[in-house]
């Protein structure tokens, strides 16, 4: 069972987000317009505080011309989508294969122990947030994790601190 | 030194931009293809023997040959872009560094199979990707290479990038459509094939990053000569993602047929095993395939040497072989363990399972879950049969080949490691402190019966 979590204010695209909805919409044929809806998802996830809320999925319904349930069922079925709030930086560590082979899961622990969090869990401030997720096609460089749009790899611990410091001054 | 294709030029620096690649000889074989007529570049194709690059293997001027063509319908390239299958980075590198190859072929291909649209299905977490992908195919546009009559020769194509959100399941060529189409990745029956009914229902290829940038060498060698390159039916490269435990991980175009034995050892390969340790197992493959014990890696059950290619790593089938699948090679050194590693695999395909066919959904969750008892310590000697059970319900009996990429790995486990399997039920606690090791895996002996 997938929960959903409501969140109060209705979003809006920025007009240049939502330009960028119009040229992604316009690559399908015409009345394909359903073929948008993941990477529109992803740009609503990115704009509005890093999860899918009803009311978010409601209005990307709304922007592609789709019932409301169109949407559900897909941001319910792909694992970026976060259905309820994550910390401002999503530590995304890779646990599967060869990451696992080159000692992924004591940099999780290393990392939760630092920050007093376990895994799905978010820190009191907001800002973390550490998730195992499976594969992410970087097995030549792990253990490594992902974080936003970018991949950290061949992690060590004091990569991990030295990311925890970076990401703590830009707040 | 081995032949390479489609990395020949990617030490060069700048060459993901249009000017370097271009320099160095890009777009020359769309100059070439636009001025032959689309059934030759298939009849190319077919000659050249390539075999799709995806895991499956299946030929790719067979697949191409089979697209229905009814008038008045569209027909679509789709390029598979969703690279999940644990082990496998190379079409990352591909479509990164030298992201015109991609480009390259797909109008190749597209212009072949009388498509004017092809898209790019690429995985969600790739998403920087999709900015070098987007930024090179407007550099192919304004420089005439996509849009309207392209080099005047009549022909339109428009190439399209999508990116995907996270499942692996999107690697399947219909679950893969599905998502294209906005909808949930659930692979579909079969037939209709996608070369009929594809992409909203129009007449559809789709293949493997890699398997479209070959179409480049194709077309500049010609079919022939790239057959002459590989081994018997395993013909022309292949790009292999290595990692574990060895000294040199990353991506290799090895010419097919080079012998497992250099691809590990030599230093101009892998460069061995780091810490001077011994290998205890590896798969050549990617997580589907079977693993294979370290004296099945380098010489097949015959004491011949083991070939990397498709038909050479499928030496001995299930009993002593494995798949080259995506070549996604990961390696594992004697302190390694094959409990834990297979739980870890089933625990992927568990967390993968889209969960229409309930052998799927619920077997692998069972596999996990015994695994894992297994792992620490609470297994007993009926869980060990259990598994192979589990993983023979699934086999053959799900719409898509995720049921098989679960079972496999944990048949070939127990095939392989069975003994391993038991230590960890005879010894609940030391298990959990200590790793079986390789005491009897060191040296190259004859192969067990499997288990029936």
């Amino acid at each position: 069972m997938v929960k959903v979590t409501e969140s109060p204010e209705k979003p809006k695209f920025k007009s240049e987000t939502m330009q960028e909805v119009q040229r992604i919409t316009a690559q399908y044929p015409e009345g394909k317009q359903k073929s948008a809806i993941l990477r529109v998802l992803h740009l609503a996830q990115a704009e509005f505080g890093g999860w899918l809320s009803v009311n978010t999925m409601n209005y990307v319904a709304e922007i592609l011309n789709l019932r409301p349930i169109e949407v559900y069922e897909v941001a319910s079925f792909y694992s970026m989508y976060n259905l309820k709030p994550v910390g401002k930086y999503m530590l995304e560590f890779c646990h599967t294969a060869t990451c696992a082979t080159m000692g992924v899961e004591s940099l999780i622990d290393y990392t939760c122990k630092k920050l007093g969090i376990k895994t799905g869990e978010t820190t009191a401030d907001g800002l973390f947030t550490i998730k195992e997720v499976e594969c992410l096609g970087a097995c030549g460089y792990a253990p490594m994790l992902q974080l936003g749009k970018s991949y950290r790899e061949h992690l060590t611990p004091e990569k991990i601190d030295a990311l925890i410091d970076e990401l703590k001054a830009k707040g | 030194m081995s032949r390479k294709l489609l990395l020949k030029n990617a030490h060069i620096e700048g060459i993901e931009t249009y000017e370097v690649y271009r320099k160095n000889g890009g777009y020359a074989s769309t100059e070439k293809a636009l001025k032959m007529t689309p059934e030759k570049i298939v009849e190319e194709v077919q000659k050249s023997g390539l075999r799709g690059r995806g895991g499956a293997g299946f030929p790719t001027g067979m697949k191409w040959s089979f697209l229905a063509k009814p008038d008045g319908i569209p027909r679509y390239l789709v390029v598979n872009a969703d690279e999940s299958e644990p082990g496998t980075f190379k079409d990352r590198f591909l479509m990164e560094k030298i992201p015109h190859l991609l480009i390259e072929g797909m109008i190749n291909s597209c212009f072949a199979l009388g498509a004017n649209v092809g898209h790019i299905f690429i995985r969600g977490e790739y998403m920087w990707i999709v900015d070098i992908l987007e930024k090179a195919i407007a550099e192919a546009k304004s420089n005439g290479w996509l849009g309207k009559n392209i080099l005047k020769s009549g022909y339109d194509c428009e190439i399209y990038v999508t990116p995907g959100a996270g499942a692996y399941i999107c690697g399947e060529e219909t679950a893969l459509l599905e998502a294209l189409e906005g909808k949930r990745g659930n692979p579909r029956n079969k037939p209709p094939f996608p070369a009929v009914k594809g992409l909203y229902q129009c007449p559809t290829v789709v293949n493997n990053v890699e398997t479209i940038a070959a179409v480049v060498p194709i077309i500049e060698l010609g079919g022939e000569e790239y057959a002459k390159i590989g081994i018997g039916k395993s013909t022309g490269t292949k790009l292999i993602s290595a990692s574990g435990n060895i000294n040199k991980p990353g991506i290799y175009e090895i010419e097919l047929g080079m012998k497992m034995e250099e691809f590990i050892y030599s230093d101009e390969w892998l460069g061995g095993i780091p810490k001077g340790k011994r290998m205890k197992a590896c798969i050549p493959g990617g997580s589907s395939m079977p693993i294979l014990p370290n004296y099945l890696v380098t010489k097949t059950a015959n004491g011949e040497d083991r070939l990397f290619s498709y038909e050479g790593l499928n030496d001995g089938g299930f009993e002593s072989g494995t798949m080259l699948g995506s070549g996604g090679f990961m390696l594992y050194d004697e302190d390694q363990c094959i409990v834990r590693n297979t739980w870890n695999f089933s625990r992927f395909y568990h967390h993968e399972s889209c969960g229409q066919c309930s052998p799927c959904r619920e077997g692998t969750g069972w596999l996990e879950k015994v695994l894992h008892k297994i792992e620490n310590g609470h297994g007993t000697m009926s869980d060990i049969d259990l598994l192979w059970d589990i993983q023979k319900s699934i086999d053959g009996n799900t719409i898509c080949p995720l049921g098989e990429a679960a079972a496999w790995p944990v048949a070939a486990a127990l095939r392989h490691f069975r003994d391993e399997f038991e230590w960890h039920v005879k010894n609940p606690q030391l298990c959990m402190s200590q790793n079986f090791g390789m005491h009897t895996y060191a040296d190259a002996r004859p192969i067990k019966v499997a288990q029936a």
